[in-house]
């Protein structure tokens, strides 16, 4: 969709705090939607294909994917600081607005208008997702091996709900070895 | 501070995101130590789903209901240490070997795989939502809206508070 000539890094360590700050502030219903809005559409850091390679990776690292990824983009950038500046930004405020959160529920548990707000948020989140994914199978290879490998990866862990660590052991070895042989 | 370390050990086997291990904190949090109860434990999953932000750190609010500060800081940490330093040693090895076959490997092999467990998240994500008609058809819309326009998704996620008010 962009093409790599027009890719623009970060100046400094404080510009990838601040920018990852806005992802993680208004990443609702999850962050890989403000990942790429930012980082990809407006800002321009990378391409579509970097984004997805390095989820991969975030994938098969243990913690949170979009921790993972955003601390070795800002470590790619700028470093060590760089990856803290990351992860800084896109934990910091999410951390205070979510302990507010907390300490609300446990104050007012159940008001019944506000379950059914939540629950309408999760639709538009589930939304929001699938479009996400959309446009990002749109930069994958037209070929039919990594096409079976993501709808075997979706009806493993989303139809059957088997644990996503046995799906990923079961899968990664082909995915590998097809990438592998592909060079 | 045995939560801390259990934590801890989790947020080392948390391949794939924090959800991986869901399971297994809901055991320890629920079954075994009784720290929250299994509604508590659904609520504030949700409540951080939909908070903005990462949604593993709704590890924070289930260890602040189950402890106090203490508990959101020792949960937080037992996830985020074990992340931040696999990330270090992935960044350390792509920086100084940025075209090892492997790595090359990796990425392009497994990137079609994150996307099916990506696509997974958003079908849970919709049959967890639920309420027939109105509940998929508010998602069908969001997807329609945010594939074709550049609309900031804070207004999609406000109507999308209101339409649950109103028809769910």
């Amino acid at each position: 969709m962009h093409s790599s000539d027009a890719l623009v890094g970060p100046r400094n360590a404080t510009e990838i705090f601040f920018t990852f700050a806005r992802i993680g502030a208004s990443g609702f219903g999850g962050v890989n939607f403000w990942l790429r809005r930012v980082l990809i559409q407006e800002k321009r850091w990378i391409t579509d294909q970097e984004y997805l390679e390095g989820l991969a990776v975030g994938q098969i690292l243990p913690g949170p994917n979009v921790y993972n990824l955003s601390f070795m983009l800002g470590y790619r950038f700028c470093g060590l600081r760089g990856g803290f500046a990351a992860v800084g930004g896109l934990i910091g405020a999410p951390l205070v607005s979510l302990l507010a959160l907390g300490l609300l529920y446990q104050r007012y548990a159940s008001v019944p208008m506000l379950e059914r707000a939540l629950t309408g948020m999760t639709a538009v989140a589930a939304g929001l997702l699938l479009a996400n994914v959309a446009g990002i199978a749109s930069a994958l290879p037209r070929k039919f091996l990594p096409w079976t490998f993501l709808a075997l990866a979706f009806a493993g862990v989303g139809l059957l709900r088997w644990p996503l660590l046995y799906v990923m052991a079961g899968l990664a070895p082909f995915a590998l070895a097809s990438a592998w042989k592909k060079r | 501070m045995g939560m801390f370390f259990h934590f801890l050990l989790l947020g080392c086997l948390a391949v794939g995101g924090v959800s991986t291990v869901l399971p297994d904190m809901y055991r320890y949090m629920v079954d075994e130590q009784g720290l929250v109860t299994a509604r508590q434990f659904a609520d504030l999953y949700a409540l951080a789903q939909a908070a903005p932000g990462p949604n593993a750190l709704w590890v924070t609010l289930l260890g602040l209901q189950a402890a106090g500060w203490a508990g959101a800081i020792a949960t937080t940490l037992g996830v985020l240490i074990p992340a931040t330093i696999f990330s270090l040693i992935a960044s350390a090895f792509h920086a100084q070997h940025p075209d090892a076959p492997i790595a090359l490997a990796i990425r392009r092999g497994l990137a079609p795989v994150a996307l099916g467990f990506m696509l997974a998240s958003g079908w849970l994500l919709l049959r967890s939502v639920g309420h027939g008609i109105p509940g998929y058809g508010l998602a069908i819309i969001t997807f329609a809206v945010a594939s074709a326009t550049r609309l900031n998704p804070l207004w999609l996620m406000a109507a999308g508070a209101l339409a649950g008010i109103a028809c769910l």
